[in-house]
């Protein structure tokens, strides 16, 4: 019977190899995986350079790294009415290597002369391909950080999240009853709560932190809606003739919970699990944004200093302070969420074109 | 006369696994007001061939050859509006789960207004609540049906209403898939006595489809035996029952249960049908036959059926063995 | 005489169904409503009927899948060597009891666990009774899988259900099955789902291991011609009542209930020089007549082992 387990293994490879051949029509998902497999790429790439030393820790950390970037600048004195012959309006002046007169303060050098000053935050350079913030702190190392948060984040949440919802949805569903009815009226419940400003309360009274975040997110996910869905699948798995016969055999309940009914609730739970990523990752921004959240780096708190500090609101001037944090968010969800979409095609056959 | 002529109909349906060729040259004719009856196992392509009559395929089949000559004309190719005119109107078809495609929440009568009106745009509402009335007599059912919603009939009535639906815009030709499947033995035999009686009365032309050799017998007047999407046999009913050529076909016969005559040992037939992904032309029934000759062995014989009566013909192989 | 394995008496089995959404007051649906019969050892009794005349309420009461509302189920049981009532056991012994009832479903695709494969699936009633070792198991489904003719074993048993075709599916479900030695399987129109060439292998599987294994079958069935086939005896039932319980040739050739005559008269013949006689029966009638009656759980001997409700025998006798 040895060649039996090869012919196992065997058939699992086929298997996967199906699966995988199903998921790669979809175009969609992979798109979204590429995108998963890049923000994954770089998260690990990080700790990678600050090991081998290709990036030293007192540049590049992303919290407390400084670069120092120095320019000269040209002293000028902007005119107080526009257009001159220099500049066509206000916005003009000063110029890229220039500094305006009245923002000097700590210097006696007058109009005319050129001084050496810090330039911070720096635009993009061979040194730091995504330019610095105003601490001088590497903003693509940022991104890394940040990415590396959101993947913490996103599965530690919706793997609790959907661990949660499962047992729960099973439960309801095999137990019926008083259970039940009171699992369905907790969803309910959960479902009309608005999570932001829960999450905003809680912030008041404790410093969240990203696990803190993570377990307050999986357990609100996991207690809501999915639960209602969860049970509706365990429902039908539970009156399936294979059920029965495993009831007329004299299995208990809890065996047949266990082994016939979680096991085919889980492709489901798996897609939850791929969708709630998603949510996770855009609250942990919103809350980073608005300054609740107690963290050190992340895109959300990215987004968040450049708005405290006035750069968001200086068009695409410091555009790698904002954009680089806003699209990793954009495409980290969405990628996910196409994931979830390539996955609900494999699991899925009524969405299979044959 | 022949109200439907198919000659070398192939078709077949992209997949994942490859290209399923589910009808490959298939050709027979049904003359006028008479019954024709397609037998096989699930998979054989039976319903394909319905499909593609009405050129209702899914998206992901399509007909590669062939001609479906109704009435004189060809219809393979036509467009999508000029094929909506001879849906209903010339074929039209009676599903296997036909009853359950009510919209449950309009009411009976409405459903088959609204499909004589896409037809027959200048009838009154009047005319046609009088056609449908005359219908509902005919299939059995009572005229007070009409203002009833599907969730109020039971199965045996919605399929009855399904026919009088078919029968609405005065076909040619029904064709009519596995219609009594989902029903039990008593409804089962209502039913096919309605059909009979339809066809008797408005001298239809019919195609019945089953899996069950049993209603083929009692239906129709020719019949046609499919196997792995290619005809094995055909002819007129009684002869292909009383000499069956084919070892499919005897098989078939062989494997049927019956309440009358002696109790008899059944013939099983091992095996699985062939997968129809990228088959060769050979006869596709050799893996089973049970005593195939070397011929039929090697699989050099091409698929193609031979005359072996008037009205009789079979595949070349596999004819006399088994 | 062979020992009675099996004896039914006055089976009942109730539904409530609420009139509507807001209403309290409950219809009672007498699905199964005081049906008597035995069946012996190595013996099989067909059950049929149209859908909804309660056939598969009674194979689920009878496989103690769901309670019954009333009657009572006696099995013989060896340990006693005598009857013995399903009520009088409880926990580990009517775990153990189970051993004895199989079911098979109608649907191949359903009766499996898709996530499991063909091997856990079989294993499945030897864990759960904790019967011999580790070895021992996998030896059993071994030779189980020979027995159902899925050859060669170890080609089958790390597959999945949707690997395998319908036929050899449901021959999985008869090798689940029969794993455990049961002495009564209730078989709920296992072949109605499968292509002909194959039922009919299947069909004889079926008898075969009966006969080796000493099984007795509770064939429910809406096709005559396949109750023919597989059972020595017929019952046919029309809404909840067995009807007309006779031996199988018997039954078909002098059948005296209406229900019975219009049930044979549909089946199809298949040869197309026969004429069928049509027999017409309004069951509504039919229906209010055996409601009316009121000794209607009795029926009357016509002839040997030919027993026939009584409520309108006496109209036609």
């Amino acid at each position: 019977m040895s060649n039996q387990k090869d012919i196992a293994k065997k058939i699992r490879r086929e298997a996967l190899k199906k699966n995988w051949r199903l998921f790669r029509r979809s175009k969609l998902g992979m798109i979204g995986l590429y995108i998963v497999i890049f923000f994954l790429f770089l998260s690990i790439l990080q700790p990678i350079l600050f090991i081998t030393g290709v990036w030293n820790k007192g540049t590049y950390d992303p919290v407390v790294g400084y670069s120092e970037q120095f320019q000269e600048f040209l002293v000028v004195e902007c005119p107080k009415e526009y257009p001159t012959e220099k500049y066509k309006d206000r916005s003009d002046c000063p110029g890229r290597t220039e500094v305006n007169i009245r923002t000097l303060f700590y210097s006696d050098a007058q109009v005319g002369e050129t001084i050496i000053q810090n330039l911070q935050p720096a635009p993009p350079s061979r040194k730091h391909i995504l330019g610095t913030d105003s601490l001088g702190r590497d903003v693509f190392s940022q991104i890394m950080e940040g990415s590396q948060v959101a993947f913490v984040l996103g599965l530690l949440s919706a793997t609790l999240g959907v661990g949660i919802s499962t047992i729960l949805g099973t439960i309801a569903a095999f137990f019926g009853g008083k259970i039940d009815a009171y699992l369905m009226r907790q969803s309910d419940l959960i479902l009309m709560l608005p999570t932001l400003p829960l999450l905003f309360i809680i912030s008041a009274f404790a410093e969240l932190q990203v696990w803190h975040l993570a377990v307050v997110l999986g357990t609100i996910g996991g207690l809501g809606g999915s639960v209602i869905t969860i049970k509706s699948q365990a429902l039908q798995v539970k009156v399936k003739p294979f059920v029965d016969s495993a009831r007329i055999t004299g299995g208990s309940r809890m065996n047949i919970l266990f082994s016939h009914v979680l096991p085919n609730v889980a492709p489901l739970a798996l897609l939850f699990m791929v969708f709630s990523v998603t949510g996770a990752i855009a609250s942990e921004s919103v809350l980073s944004f608005l300054g609740l959240l107690n963290i050190d780096m992340s895109w959300g708190l990215m987004i968040y200093l450049a708005q405290v500090e006035g750069f968001i609101f200086s068009g695409m001037k410091f555009w790698w302070l904002i954009l680089p944090a806003g699209l990793s968010v954009t495409f980290l969800t969405g990628g996910f969420y196409l994931v979830g979409r390539g996955l609900d095609e494999v699991f899925n056959p009524r969405l299979r074109d044959r | 006369m022949n109200i439907l002529e198919v000659k070398d109909l192939d078709m077949s349906y992209k997949t994942i696994d490859g290209e399923v060729e589910a009808v490959k040259k298939v050709s027979f004719s049904v003359k006028e007001g008479e019954s024709f009856g397609i037998v096989g196992e699930s998979g054989c392509g039976k319903t394909s061939v319905a499909m593609s009559l009405l050129q209702l395929q899914a998206d992901n089949g399509k007909i590669t050859n062939g001609e479906i000559i109704f009435d004189g004309k060809n219809i393979v190719g036509l467009s999508e509006s000029e094929l909506r005119e001879v849906r209903w109107s010339g074929i039209s078809i009676v599903f296997q789960g036909a009853m359950n495609s009510w919209n449950p929440v309009v009411k009976i009568g409405e459903q088959i207004r609204e499909a004589m009106r896409e037809h027959y745009p200048d009838k009154t509402k009047d005319e046609n609540t009088k056609r449908i009335i005359e219908l509902f007599d005919i299939v059995g059912l009572d005229s007070s049906i009409i203002d009833r919603f599907p969730h109020e009939l039971s199965g045996g009535m919605k399929q009855r209403a399904v026919i009088a639906l078919a029968l609405s815009c005065d076909p040619k030709l029904i064709i009519a898939d596995e219609p009594t499947t989902a029903l039990d033995v008593v409804i089962q035999d209502q039913i096919l006595k309605e059909i009979r009686k339809v066809q008797d009365v408005l001298g239809l032309s019919l195609i019945y489809i089953s899996h069950d050799i049993a209603v083929i017998a009692e239906m129709t007047d020719n019949m046609a035996v499919m196997y792995a999407g290619s005809i094995v046999e055909m002819g007129k009913t009684s002869k292909v029952f009383s000499n069956p050529k084919h070892a499919y076909t005897r098989m078939l016969l062989e494997s049927t249960p019956s309440i009358v005559g002696p109790k008899k040992k059944l013939r099983s037939l091992d095996g699985e049908p062939p997968s129809l992904i990228n088959t060769d032309s050979y006869c596709l029934f050799s893996y089973r036959c049970p005593t195939p000759d070397d011929n039929c062995k090697n699989r050099n014989i091409e698929m193609e059926l031979t005359k072996i009566d008037t009205d009789h013909y079979a595949d070349k192989c596999c004819v006399n063995c088994g | 005489m062979k020992n009675t394995l099996i004896e039914v008496k006055n089976l009942e089995k109730y539904f409530e169904v609420s009139a509507g959404l807001f209403s309290r007051n409950k219809t009672i649906v007498k699905a199964v409503d005081g049906i008597s019969f035995d069946i012996p050892f190595g013996s099989s009794l067909g059950l049929v009927g149209q859908s909804g005349c309660g056939k598969t309420t009674t194979a689920r009461a009878l496989s103690l899948l769901d309670p019954k509302t009333g009657g009572d189920i006696k099995f013989y049981n060896t340990d006693i060597n005598d009857m013995q009532s399903i009520d009088d056991l409880e926990g580990e012994e009517l775990k153990k009891f189970r051993r004895n009832i199989q079911m098979i479903f109608q649907d191949p695709y359903e009766s499996l666990n898709p996530r499991w494969n063909i091997k856990d699936i079989i294993l499945e009633p030897l864990n759960i009774h904790n019967i011999g070792d580790l070895k021992d198991r996998e030896e059993a489904v071994y030779e189980i899988l020979k027995t159902v003719g899925l050859t060669p074993p170890e080609n089958y048993m790390p597959r999945y259900p949707h690997e395998l075709s319908g036929g050899q599916r449901q021959r999985v479900s008869i090798a689940r099955t029969l794993i455990m030695k049961p002495k009564f399987v209730v078989c709920d129109e296992p072949t109605s789902m499968l292509d002909v060439s194959i039922r009919i292998s299947i069909m004889d599987l079926m008898l075969n291991l009966a006969k080796d294994l000493e099984v007795s079958y509770l064939y429910i069935t809406h096709d005559l011609a396949v109750a023919r086939y597989m059972c020595d005896r017929i019952a046919v039932m029309f809404n909840g009542k067995i009807v007309e319980i006779a031996e199988t040739e018997e039954l078909l050739n002098n059948p005296i209930h209406p229900y019975t005559k219009r049930l044979i008269s549909s089946i199809p013949i298949p040869d197309p020089s026969y004429n069928r006689e049509t027999y017409e029966v309004n069951f509504q009638e039919l229906d209010s007549l055996i409601a009316d009656n009121p000794n209607s759980d009795e029926m009357i001997e016509v002839s040997p082992n030919h027993l026939v409700g009584t409520h309108d025998v006496k109209e036609i006798l």
